[in-house]
C-alpha cells in the first residue's frame, strides 16, 4: 500500500514553515540562507507530490528548474557571504544595512 | 498667356534678395545696390507688359487669378497661393515697382559710403518683394503674409543704424504698434473664415453679400484697425514720426509711398464688405478726416525736416481714409498714387538737402538753399505746389476729386478736409521757405553745401516729371477720366456717384485753391517777410504734438509698468514659480516618508514577502471558495 499524498503535502509545508520562521527570527546569514533552501525543497517536494498524484510529467520538470535556479542561487548568495566574512569576523544580517534609506 | 508671367513680379526682388543675401559683401558698394535697382527696375517692366495686356481687354474680363502652388496642405482644407492680377493690383505693382526702382537709384548714391551698404539692399528688395506679394495676393492669408513682411523690413530698416539708441527704439515702436493693428486684421480674418469658410479674396467678396449686416460691420472694422496701424491714423500714428529715425530713402518708399498705402489699398480691396457696413463707412471717412486735421496741426510747428514731411504723409493718408469713407474709392486711388510721386520726391530732396548738408535736419539751421543745390530745390519746389494743390500739379487734382466726393456725402468732413488743405500750404510753404529761401543760418558745418551726385538726383527730376503730369491720370472731365474707367471693373456699382451740379465743382475747386494760396501767403508773411515772429506761430503744444506722445508714454509707464511689475513679481514668482517649486517639494516630502520603509533589515523584508504571499493566498483561496 501507498503512503496518501496528504502526508507528503503536510511534511511539504512543515518544512516550508521552518525555512520561512528561520529566515525571519535567525541573524546568521549563513543560517537564513540554508533556511531559503528548504523552502525551495519544500515546494520541490509539493511538485513532485502532485506530480505522481496526478500522473502530469510538468510538475517534475518544474522541479528540475527549481534545482538549476537555486545552484545558481547558492553560487551567487554564497560568494557575497564569503566577500562579507572577508571584511568582517562574524555575519549578522542586522549589522549589514549600509542600503537603508 | 501673357498673364501667366505675373508671377515674375514679386519673384525678381525676391531673387535680388537671395542673390543680395549671399553675395552681397562680395559685390560690395555700389554693385549690390546696382543689382538691387535692377531687379526692381525688372519687375517694373513686368508690370508694365501686365498692364498693357490687362488693359487690352475687355472691362468685365480683367480679373485673372493665378494659381501659383499649395501651401499648406492639410486634410480636406487645401491652403493655395496665388495671384489676382486685376486693374487694382497692377496698378499698385506699378508705381510700388517704379517708384520702388527709383528710390532704389536714389539709395545707390544715398547710401555709399556706408558700412552695411549691401545689408541696406538685402532689406530693400526683401521690401519690395513682400509689398509685391501684399498687393497681388489672391487671399487674405497671402496679403497678411506681405502685410507682416513689409512691416519686419519696416523695422530693420527704421533700426538700420542701430547702433543709435533712438534708430533702435523708433524700429521697436513702429513695431509694437504695428502688432495691435494686425491683431485685427487676424480677427477679421478669423471671422471671415467661420462665416465664409475661405479667405480666397474671391470668395469673399463674392458671398459677402450673404454676410450679415453685424458681422460685415464687425469685419469691416477690424480690418480697418489693421489699416490704421499700417497707413498710421489715430490713435496708432505715433510709429510713423519716429520711423524718420532710418535712412531717408526709407522714409520715403516704406514711409511714404508705398508701405503706409497698404492699409488704403485693404480698404478698396474689401469695397464689397464696405458696401454693407454703412456704419463703418462712417468711422472710416471721420478718422481719416480728423487724422488729416490733426497731422497737419502738428507738421505745422516741426523743425525737423523730415519730421514736417512724416506728419504730412499722416496727413495726406488720413485724406485717402476720407475718399474711402466717402465710397470714393477710385479719388483715394488717384490720390495713392500722386501722394506716392510727391511725396517719395520731397523725401528724396529732402535727403538730398541732409546728404548736401552733412547730415543737417534742423530747418532752423538751413536758409536760402537754392544757390548750392539747383537740381534739388526746383524739383522740391515742384513736389510743394503738388502737395499745396496749386493746379496743374498733381496734387490738385487728387485732392481736388477727394474733396468733392466728401462735399457730397458730408458737408461737415468736408470742412474739415478744406482747413486741412489750407494747413497744407501753410506748413509745406514754411518748410520750403525755410530750407531754400530767406537768408543763410550759421551752419555746424563748415564746408559748402553741395549738390548730389546723378543718381540721386535723376530720380528727383523723373519724380518731379511725375507730379507735374500724374493728374493726367484722372482729369474730371467724363472723356479723360483714365483711371476711373481702368478701375470700374473693380469697384463697379460701389463707386459713389458723384451728384454735383458742375458751376458747384468749379466753384469747390476755385475755392480750395484760394485757400491753398492763402496759405502759402501766410507762410510767407512770417518766414520771408518776418511780419509775425516765428515763435508766436509755432506753439508748445503743436511742437510737442499735442503731447499723444508724453500721454502714451505716461500711460504705458504708469499703469502699465505697473501691471508688469505686478505680474513680474507676484504672478510669476509667486503662482508661476511657486507651483513649480511646490512640485518639487511635494515630491521630496513624500520621498522622505517613504524613505523610512527601506530600513537595510533583510528580516523586514522577508516579513513583506510573507504578509504579501499571505494576503495572495488568503485572496486566492477565499475567491476559490466563493466560486
Amino acid at each position: 500500500m501507498s503512503i496518501d499524498a496528504s502526508w507528503y503535502l503536510a511534511v511539504g509545508g512543515i518544512i516550508f514553515t521552518i525555512g520561512a520562521i528561520g529566515v525571519l527570527v535567525r541573524r546568521n546569514v549563513l543560517v537564513m540562507f540554508m533556511c531559503i533552501e528548504l523552502m525551495l525543497n519544500a515546494v520541490n517536494l509539493t511538485f513532485v507530490t502532485f506530480a505522481r498524484e496526478l500522473d502530469d510529467i510538468g510538475g517534475q520538470v518544474v522541479v528540475f528548474f527549481v534545482l538549476v535556479v537555486a545552484a545558481a542561487e547558492v553560487v551567487v548568495g554564497l560568494g557575497i557571504i564569503v566577500s562579507i566574512f572577508r571584511r568582517r569576523a562574524e555575519a549578522t544580517a542586522d549589522d549589514i544595512s549600509m542600503l537603508k534609506g | 498667356m501673357v498673364l501667366d508671367a505675373s508671377w515674375l513680379i514679386p519673384a525678381l526682388p525676391l531673387a535680388g534678395f537671395v542673390l543680395l543675401l549671399v553675395f552681397g559683401r562680395r559685390l560690395g558698394d555700389p554693385w549690390a545696390g546696382w543689382l538691387a535697382t535692377a531687379m526692381t527696375t525688372a519687375a517694373f517692366a513686368v508690370s508694365i507688359v501686365m498692364f498693357a495686356s490687362l488693359h487690352g481687354r475687355a472691362g468685365n474680363d480683367r480679373s485673372f487669378t493665378h494659381e501659383l502652388f499649395t501651401w499648406l496642405p492639410v486634410g480636406r482644407l487645401q491652403v493655395k497661393a496665388g495671384l489676382l492680377v486685376d486693374p487694382l493690383s497692377i496698378t499698385m505693382a506699378l508705381f510700388v515697382t517704379g517708384v520702388g526702382a527709383l528710390i532704389h537709384l536714389y539709395s545707390v548714391g544715398y547710401m555709399h559710403g556706408d558700412e552695411s551698404y549691401p545689408r541696406f539692399f538685402v532689406y530693400l528688395n526683401l521690401f519690395a518683394f513682400s509689398m509685391l506679394v501684399l498687393v497681388l495676393a489672391d487671399s487674405f492669408l497671402l496679403s497678411f503674409l506681405g502685410w507682416e513682411g513689409v512691416g519686419a523690413c519696416s523695422y530693420f530698416l527704421i533700426s538700420f543704424w542701430f547702433e543709435r539708441d533712438t534708430a533702435a527704439s523708433a524700429g521697436k515702436k513702429a513695431f509694437v504698434t504695428n502688432r495691435v493693428g494686425d491683431f485685427g486684421f487676424m480677427i477679421a480674418m478669423f471671422l471671415m473664415f467661420s462665416a465664409l469658410g475661405s479667405l480666397q479674396y474671391g470668395v469673399v467678396l463674392t458671398g459677402a453679400a450673404t454676410l450679415s449686416k453685424t458681422t460685415a460691420t464687425a469685419i469691416a472694422l477690424l480690418l480697418f484697425l489693421g489699416a490704421v496701424g499700417k497707413s498710421a491714423q489715430l490713435p496708432l500714428y505715433v510709429w510713423l514720426p519716429d520711423a524718420m529715425e532710418g535712412p531717408t530713402p526709407v522714409s520715403a518708399l516704406i514711409h511714404a509711398a508705398t508701405m503706409v498705402t497698404a492699409g488704403v489699398y485693404l480698404m478698396c480691396r474689401i469695397s464689397p464688405i464696405l458696401v454693407l457696413a454703412p456704419g463703418a463707412l462712417t468711422i472710416i471717412a471721420t478718422v481719416g478726416a480728423l487724422t488729416a486735421l490733426f497731422a497737419a496741426t502738428i507738421a505745422c510747428a516741426q523743425n525737423d525736416i523730415k519730421r514736417v514731411l512724416a506728419y504730412s504723409t499722416i496727413s495726406q493718408l488720413g485724406y485717402m481714409f476720407l475718399a474711402v469713407g466717402s465710397g470714393a474709392y477710385v479719388a483715394a486711388v488717384f490720390h495713392m498714387v500722386t501722394h506716392a510721386f510727391f511725396k517719395a520726391l520731397l523725401f528724396l530732396g529732402a535727403g538730398s538737402v541732409i546728404h548736401g548738408l552733412h547730415d543737417e535736419q534742423d530747418m532752423k539751421r538751413m536758409g536760402n538753399l537754392r544757390r548750392y543745390l539747383p537740381i534739388t530745390s526746383a524739383t522740391f519746389i515742384v513736389g510743394w505746389l503738388a502737395i499745396a494743390g496749386i493746379p496743374p500739379f498733381a496734387g490738385f487734382w487728387s485732392k481736388d476729386e477727394i474733396l468733392a466726393n466728401a462735399f457730397d456725402t458730408n458737408k461737415l468732413l468736408w470742412l474739415v478736409g478744406v482747413v486741412t488743405a489750407l494747413l497744407t500750404a501753410y506748413y509745406m510753404s514754411r518748410q520750403v521757405f525755410m530750407v531754400f529761401y530767406g537768408e543763410e543760418r550759421e551752419r555746424e558745418h563748415a564746408s559748402e553745401p553741395h549738390e548730389s551726385p546723378w543718381t540721386m538726383t535723376l530720380p528727383l527730376v523723373v519724380l518731379a516729371g511725375l507730379s507735374f503730369l500724374g493728374g493726367l491720370l484722372n482729369l474730371p472731365w467724363k472723356s479723360t477720366e483714365f483711371l476711373r474707367k481702368w478701375l470700374e471693373p473693380v469697384f463697379g456699382e460701389r463707386l459713389h456717384a458723384l451728384d454735383v451740379p458742375a458751376g458747384t465743382l468749379w466753384a469747390l475747386a476755385i475755392g480750395t485753391v484760394v485757400l491753398g494760396v492763402v496759405g502759402i501767403g501766410i507762410a510767407g508773411g512770417v518766414y520771408l517777410r518776418h511780419r509775425v515772429p516765428e515763435d508766436r506761430m509755432e506753439p508748445l503744444v503743436l511742437r510737442r504734438a499735442w503731447y499723444v506722445d508724453a500721454a502714451y508714454a505716461a500711460a504705458i509707464d504708469g499703469p502699465g509698468r505697473l501691471l508688469s511689475t505686478w505680474s513680474a513679481y507676484v504672478i510669476d514668482l509667486k503662482v508661476v514659480d511657486g507651483a513649480v517649486n511646490g512640485v518639487g517639494t511635494l515630491v521630496r516630502a513624500t520621498g522622505d516618508r517613504l524613505r523610512r520603509v527601506q530600513t537595510g533589515y533583510v528580516r523586514n523584508y522577508a516579513l513583506g514577502v510573507v504578509i504579501g504571499a499571505v494576503l495572495v493566498l488568503g485572496w486566492v483561496v477565499t475567491r476559490v471558495q466563493l466560486s
